[in-house]
C-alpha cells in the first residue's frame, strides 16, 4: 500500500514539476528554441512527454516501489486476481505481475531506446554517404535499400531469431538496430541530395571548407530534425515489435521479464487469467501510443511548413 | 522485384547454412541415428557438399518452385503453402476491403469537419488503434467477444470439415468464425488508413483547383466528393502496398491466436518446434509476396492516375 502512495507521488510531483518548469523567453529564439515553443503549445504532445517521464521514473524506481522481486516464486498463491497485496494479480508461478511488469519496463524500454539510438546512426551514415557519393554508387545503394525493405522486418527477425536461438538482451538490441535503419537513410539520402542543390552549400564550397567540416558543421544539422522525428516514432514502434518478439517467445528470454513475454507467460490460459494480458499490454499501448503523439508533434514543431496542411 | 527475390533467396539460403551446426546435427546426438544415416540425410536434402554448390543447386531448386521438405510436417513446403495460402489470401483479402472502406470514411469525415470535436475523437481513436499491438488487440477480443459475451465461436478448425451440411450453413459457419480475425486484423489497418486519407484529403482542399471550384459556385457537396475526395484517393492507392505487409505481419499472430490454419499459424508453429527448413522458405514467399504486392499497387497506381498514363 505504502508503495502504491509513493508512486502516486512521484508521478504526481512529476507532473507538476514538468508543467511549471519554462524556459526564459529569449530576445532572438534560434529554431531549435522556436521548435520546442511550438511543441510544448501542443497539450497531447505534452501530456505524453509526462506520461512518459512518469513510466521511465517509476520503472526505474521499481525496487523501492514493489514488496515482491520479479522472480520470486509464491506457489501458493498462484494466478490470484488482482488484490490489494497483488495489485496486478499473480503468474502460474505466483510471481507479482505489477512487479514482473515494472522490471520488464526495465528491459522493453531501454531495448526500445537503444535499439533505435543504433538504428539512427546507422541510418544517418549510409544515408549520408548515399546521399554525397556520386549518382552511381547512390544508385547502387539505394537499390539495396529498396530490396531490404521489401522483407518484412517482422519476418527478417523471426528467421534469424528462430534459426540462431534464443538472444542475450544486448544480441536483441544490436538485431532490431541492423533491422530498423533502412528507412532512416532514405529519409536523410533525400534530405542530403535536396541540399546539394542549395546555394550555401556552393557558397561553404566556393569559400574553400573541407568535406568533414561540410558534413559536421552544414548537412548533419540540417538533416537532425527529421531524423529526430522518425527516431521518436521508431521508438513507439519497437516497442510494439520487441513485444510481438517477446510474445512469440523469441525475444527477451525468461526469467527475465519483458513486456511480451509476460503476456507469453498468461497467453496460454487466457481466459482464466485476464490479468496477465491487460496490465502489461496496457504499458505497451501507453508507451507506444505516447511515441507516436510526441512524433507526429515533433514534425508539426521542426517543420513549420507542413504546419499550414495539416 | 528481381532484386529481391534474389535478396531474398540468397539470406534464406545462408540463415540456415550459416547457422550453428546445420539441422542434422542435432540427431547425431541420439545413439540410434548412425553418422552414415545423417549424411545420407544431408545428401538427400542437399547439405552436403562445398557452400558454392550448395548453394547453386538451391537457386536451381528455387526456380524451379521447389522450396525443399517441411522436416516437422514431413511434406513439400510448397503443398503446405498451396494449402494454407488461399486461407490466409482470404483473410486479408476480406480485412483490407473492410479497412480501406472504413478508413476511407472516416478519414474524409475527420478531413470534412477539420479541427471540430468529432475530428480530434476520431482522430484519438485511429491514434489508439494505430499504437496496439497486434497480437494483444486479438487477445482482447478473443477475451471479450469470444469468451466474456460469447459472440462467436473461439475454434477455427472444425469450419473446414463440415462436408455433409448444406453449403448455406457452411457459409454461415465460416462467417461466423471469420468475424474476429478479419476485424481485428481490418481494425489495425482502418487507423492506418483513416490517418493517411485525412491529410491526403487536408492536402488536396489546399490546392487552388479546389478554390476555383468554390469560386465557380460548385456546392460544398460537391467540391467535397468530386474534387476532393477524387485527388485524395491517389495517395491512398500506394497505401496499398504498404498496408500489404503490415497485414502480412499482423496474419501471423492473428492466426496462431484465433487458430486459423494460414500462413502465418504455419510460421508461427515452425519457429515453435524449430523448423528451419521451412521458416526460411516462408520468409522467401513473404519476401516475394511484398514484391508482389508492391507492383500490383505501382500498377494500380498506374491505372487510377490519368497523368501517368498520358506520360507512358
Amino acid at each position: 500500500m505504502f508503495s502504491w502512495l509513493l508512486a502516486a507521488l512521484l508521478i504526481g510531483g512529476v507532473c507538476w514539476g514538468a508543467a511549471r518548469w519554462r524556459v526564459a523567453p529569449a530576445a532572438h529564439p534560434g529554431p531549435w528554441r522556436t521548435a520546442m515553443t511550438r511543441f510544448r503549445s501542443q497539450g497531447p504532445a505534452m501530456a505524453s512527454v509526462y506520461l512518459l517521464v512518469a513510466l521511465v521514473v517509476v520503472t526505474a524506481l521499481a525496487p523501492w516501489l514493489v514488496s515482491f522481486a520479479p522472480t520470486d516464486t509464491l506457489i501458493a498463491a498462484s494466478e490470484q486476481a488482482p488484490t490489494l497485496t497483488h495489485p496486478f494479480g499473480t503468474d502460474f508461478a505466483g510471481r507479482d505481475v505489477l512487479s514482473r511488469v515494472l522490471y520488464g519496463g526495465q528491459v522493453s524500454l531501454p531495448v526500445a531506446f537503444l535499439s533505435v539510438l543504433l538504428a539512427a546512426t546507422i541510418g544517418t551514415a549510409y544515408g549520408a554517404a548515399a546521399g554525397l557519393a556520386s549518382e552511381r554508387v547512390d544508385g547502387i545503394m539505394m537499390r539495396l535499400i529498396d530490396a531490404v525493405l521489401a522483407i518484412p522486418r517482422l519476418f527478417l527477425l523471426i528467421a534469424v531469431l528462430a534459426i540462431w536461438g534464443n538472444p542475450s538482451v544486448p544480441m536483441l538490441i544490436l538485431l532490431l538496430g541492423l533491422t530498423g535503419w533502412f528507412g532512416v537513410s532514405r529519409i536523410v539520402r533525400a534530405e542530403v541530395r535536396a541540399l546539394r542543390g542549395e546555394e550555401w552549400m556552393m557558397a561553404a564550397d566556393a569559400l574553400g571548407a573541407s568535406r568533414r567540416r561540410t558534413l559536421w558543421r552544414h548537412v548533419l544539422p540540417n538533416v537532425l530534425s527529421p531524423v529526430i522525428v522518425a527516431a521518436t516514432l521508431g521508438v513507439g514502434n519497437i516497442v510494439l515489435l520487441e513485444a510481438a518478439l517477446g510474445y512469440l517467445g523469441i525475444g527477451v528470454q525468461p526469467p527475465t521479464p519483458s513486456w511480451g513475454n509476460i503476456i507469453q507467460d498468461g497467453a496460454q490460459a487466457l481466459f482464466t487469467v485476464w490479468w496477465m494480458f491487460v496490465f502489461p499490454g496496457l504499458a505497451i499501448v501507453l508507451t507506444a501510443m505516447s511515441f507516436n503523439i510526441a512524433g507526429d508533434a515533433l514534425r508539426d514543431a521542426l517543420d513549420p511548413r507542413q504546419v499550414g496542411q495539416r | 522485384m528481381g532484386v529481391v527475390v534474389a535478396l531474398a533467396t540468397t539470406l534464406s539460403f545462408f540463415l540456415i547454412r550459416l547457422a550453428p551446426g546445420d539441422p542434422f546435427s542435432a540427431l547425431l546426438e541420439n545413439p540410434r541415428v548412425s553418422p552414415e544415416h545423417v549424411a545420407r540425410l544431408r545428401a538427400e536434402y542437399g547439405f552436403d557438399g562445398p557452400i558454392h554448390e550448395q548453394f547453386a543447386s538451391y537457386v536451381a531448386r528455387v526456380a524451379r518452385g521447389d522450396l525443399g521438405d517441411s522436416f516437422t510436417h514431413r511434406r513439400p513446403v510448397r503443398a503446405l503453402v498451396s494449402e494454407r495460402l488461399p486461407r490466409t489470401m482470404l483473410l486479408m483479402g476480406l480485412a483490407l476491403a473492410t479497412s480501406f472502406a472504413l478508413g476511407i470514411a472516416i478519414g474524409v469525415v475527420q478531413a470534412w469537419r477539420a479541427g471540430s470535436a468529432v475530428d480530434k475523437v476520431l482522430g484519438a481513436v485511429a491514434m489508439f488503434f494505430y499504437s496496439l499491438p497486434d497480437f494483444w488487440l486479438a487477445l482482447v477480443v478473443l477475451y471479450i467477444f469470444g469468451y466474456k459475451l460469447d459472440l462467436f465461436p473461439t475454434t477455427m478448425i472444425p469450419a473446414f470439415h463440415l462436408g455433409a451440411v448444406p453449403w448455406w450453413e457452411r457459409l454461415g459457419e465460416a462467417a461466423a468464425r471469420l468475424t474476429m480475425p478479419v476485424a481485428t486484423l481490418a481494425l489495425l489497418t482502418t487507423a492506418l488508413v483513416a490517418r493517411y486519407q485525412r491529410s491526403a484529403m487536408l492536402d488536396v482542399s489546399g490546392r487552388d483547383f479546389v478554390r476555383t471550384a468554390r469560386a465557380k459556385g460548385v456546392t460544398e457537396h460537391g467540391v467535397l466528393f468530386r474534387h476532393v475526395l477524387r485527388n485524395a484517393l491517389l495517395p491512398v492507392v500506394t497505401l496499398l502496398g504498404l498496408a500489404f505487409p503490415a497485414l502480412l505481419a499482423g496474419s501471423v499472430f492473428i492466426e496462431r491466436i484465433f487458430s486459423y490454419q494460414g500462413i502465418g499459424y504455419l510460421t508461427v508453429e515452425a519457429v515453435r518446434n524449430g523448423d528451419p527448413e521451412l521458416v526460411s522458405s516462408l520468409v522467401l514467399l513473404m519476401a516475394v509476396l511484398v514484391a508482389i504486392g508492391n507492383l500490383l499497387a505501382d500498377l494500380l497506381y498506374a491505372v487510377v492516375d490519368p497523368r501517368l498514363r498520358a506520360r507512358a
